[in-house]
């Protein structure tokens, strides 16, 4: 058994040797036509070293330690304790989200700007992510072409104004309709597929929608974008310094006070709040409805669902088409907060980060989504020396979550009713 | 006679690209055979082998080797050995601990490895994209009367050839050697399979390996055919196989071979005739319409669902 283990964690590190030592080890670099082989610093092969070392260790000694951690005392010390009871629970999650979002009406005023704009980015994830939710957390479809409707959303948008001068508040529901249009129509075929042809078909999608808005230079720019996509108005009041349309007023002249950029800033947070608050009370209505109850039946057990009635076609159409809904309204407030947009905002990497987030947070929950939203996009920011390392974290992230944790960090748990033993 | 120049033109490079694209989707479709997964890291795995070619073949010839068919064997050696041992790594780590879970748990795991990949080499060796030398050089021209010339390239003959070889030797494998057997027996009931002494890990890592090899074949004979690699390259190569391994029907090797060819062709038609920036739509719109309306593909066994 031992001189097994032995054989084993040698082969193991001489693995990991053979995958990271080529890669790692040697860098290519391009001098002028010719290219150029150097070694790379020592601290890395060093590492690559130490770290086959480690899996040898590790593999050879895997029974002892796994025993070890057995026997640890448990990490988290909530673990052992009793479920909270369910009205506790979902009185502590609206406390919670009540909590978050108070604090988020104040926060614009006493950080910096930068910190407002990045919360503004922070809400779009939120929205995006509540959206995807509903698509792979409640309804089960693995969805890795979301960015589209993003896409259709914010080009939307973009092309409205262009033509015909659209406001924002006029270009949000026809983008997020739109977008839900799309959706559907998409949707209408493709949802007959398995589990993860339909993740392909998607995935094929958004990269179509990418490619012809890439290449469709006359109506979309191509890869130049489409710049100058107007701000959001309140009631007519414009927040630049030069009123842009006529029969607008603009802010700090109709309240009498300096002009400050910060107000923009403000503003669009304020409304990305609003909408991001809103999208999540309308998710959270629809996962009580009978039609939320359906999407989960459905995933969870499809023949099931269906012999109970449930049509297979309505119920996925319609967590598809409000997915693709709330990804069109996130799309036109990017479009507006960013003023420019061009194809590069849309790639697979996009729709793999708001799944990630939905994966890590826990698929089917909204307070768990909205953290790991706010996490996964201001830890970058906080630790700028590895941001670098974000997908390459990204992507371990999410296989370790399947590996260890595929409910997420903060699972759902479906309100139920446990009945009391009689006598 | 310019007209059929031209076509056979654009079918030679289909017919090119697609024998690169049918060893790459042998991978998809072997994986999927027998644990019904799409590996999705499979794209990422043709990359590694591509960049593990790139690095032996500029390290041989810094040390001052010139003969170049032992440059090309040593360094398809060199790749096939690190994505192998990649196949089975991504295997172990993110593959088996998830097997048997709820399908999309594998998928979105499978994901995760695959922009983890991305990124390691992104990190390790830059996004920018590396000329990789094109060291088989020159070949035949035919012209009817000097105003289009139809090229067929040495480099185009030697993927057709390393393909048929590489093929050939594949189908003996899983036809006459007893591992090639328990593959097929694995891939037609695994629990039967594992009831009857075979050692379905073992199978399945071999699986892997052999679809990983297969991979950085392709990573290098496709990374000299078009001049330069990136990280990002193997994403959407890995899509075009896994399409083609769909076309031809998942789960089968014939289909992969079959559905590569379709692919190469029907994408090198589209550029030649079309726009080229449109070849990836043709590609992706093709397999949207196969999962749509023929999920078996064209080789495939229909499954039955049993409830």
């Amino acid at each position: 058994m031992a001189a097994n283990n032995y054989r084993h964690a040698l082969f193991c590190a001489i693995v990991t040797l053979i995958i990271s030592f080529p890669i790692l080890g040697f860098n290519l670099e391009a001098k002028g036509v010719n290219i150029e082989l150097t070694g790379a610093k020592t601290s890395t092969i060093v590492a690559v070293i130490l770290a086959a070392v480690a899996v040898f260790v590790f593999q050879a000694y895997r029974d002892s330690f796994m025993g070890l951690l057995g026997k640890l005392p448990k990490l988290n010390p909530l673990a052992g304790r009793e479920p909270m009871e369910q009205s506790k629970r979902v009185k502590l999650e609206s406390w919670v989200l009540t909590g978050i979002v108070v604090l988020a009406l104040f926060w614009p005023f006493v950080v910096s700007r930068g910190s407002v704009d990045l919360a503004t980015l922070v809400l779009i994830y939120i929205m995006l992510a509540l959206g995807l939710n509903v698509v792979v957390g409640l309804a089960g479809l693995l969805d890795l072409g979301y960015v589209a409707f993003y896409a259709v959303g914010a080009y939307t948008f973009a092309l409205l104004s262009q033509y015909t001068g659209i406001s924002f508040w006029m270009a949000l529901p026809i983008g997020a309709l739109l977008a839900g249009l799309t959706g559907m129509i998409l949707g209408f075929p493709v949802l007959r597929l398995r589990g993860d042809y339909l993740a392909i078909v998607t995935l094929g999608f958004g990269e179509i929608i990418r490619i012809l808005l890439n290449n469709w230079t006359t109506l979309t720019g191509g890869p130049n974008g489409i710049g100058g996509i107007p701000e959001p108005t309140l009631f007519g009041m414009e927040f630049g310094r030069r009123i842009k349309e006529e029969g607008n007023t603009s802010f700090h002249e109709t309240f009498g006070i300096a002009y400050s950029g910060e107000h923009k800033v403000i503003f669009l947070y304020l409304i990305a709040l609003v909408l991001a608050v809103i999208t999540a009370l309308i998710i959270r209505r629809f996962m009580r409805m009978p039609v939320g109850r359906a999407w989960e039946a459905l995933r969870e057990d499809e023949i099931a669902a269906r012999s109970l009635g449930l049509s297979r076609t309505a119920v996925k159409l319609s967590a598809f088409t409000i997915g693709a809904f709330f990804a069109g309204f996130a799309g036109t407030v990017f479009a507006s907060k960013q003023g420019f947009i061009s194809p590069e905002s849309f790639v697979f990497l996009e729709s793999a980060i708001i799944l990630a987030i939905v994966v890590l947070g826990g698929m089917g929950s909204q307070l768990g989504v909205i953290l790991a939203a706010i996490a996964v996009t201001i830890l970058p920011e906080l630790a700028r020396e590895f941001s670098e390392y974000r997908m390459l974290i990204f992507g371990a992230a999410m296989v370790l979550m399947m590996v260890w944790r595929p409910q997420g960090l903060l699972p759902m748990r479906r309100i139920h009713i446990t009945l009391n033993k009689q006598g | 006679m310019q007209d059929l120049l031209y076509f056979s033109q654009q079918l030679i490079n289909g017919l090119t690209i697609g024998s690169a694209y049918a060893l790459i989707a042998i991978g998809y479709t072997m994986v999927y055979g027998i644990i019904g997964m799409i590996n999705f890291a499979h794209g990422e795995i043709y990359m590694i082998g591509a960049y593990t070619a790139l690095i032996a073949i500029t390290g041989l010839t810094a040390l001052g080797l010139a003969w170049l068919p032992l440059i090309l064997i040593v360094a398809l050696l060199c790749a096939m050995i690190v994505s192998s041992s990649m196949g089975w790594a991504v295997e172990r780590v993110a593959y088996r601990p998830v097997r048997g879970r709820h399908r999309l748990i594998p998928l979105i795991s499978a994901i995760g490895m695959s922009i983890f990949l991305q990124n390691y080499v992104h990190l390790a060796q830059g996004s920018r994209n590396i000329g990789f030398p094109a060291l088989i050089e020159g070949g035949f021209n035919f012209s009817a009367d000097g105003t289009f010339e139809m090229s067929l390239s040495y480099m185009q003959i030697t993927i057709f050839v390393t393909t048929l070889v590489c093929m050939t030797a594949l189908s003996l494998f899983i036809s006459r050697s007893r591992t090639g057997r328990a593959c097929r027996a694995v891939s037609q009931d695994l629990g039967m399979a594992s009831l009857l002494g075979i050692d379905t890990n073992r199978i399945i890592s071999a699986t892997f390996i052999i679809g990983a090899s297969l991979a950085a074949v392709a990573g290098l004979l496709l990374g000299m055919y078009y001049g330069s690699i990136d990280p990002l390259f193997g994403f959407i190569a890995g899509l075009k196989a896994f399409t083609a391994a769909v076309l031809g029907g998942i789960g089968s090797i014939p289909g992969a071979m079959l559905g590569g060819l379709i692919l190469g062709v029907s994408e090198s038609m589209t550029s030649g005739y079309l726009s080229g920036e449109y070849k990836d739509v043709v590609s992706f719109g093709l397999l949207i319409l196969i999962l749509l309306f023929k999920p078996t593909g064209l080789l495939g066994k229909p499954e039955v669902e049993k409830i």
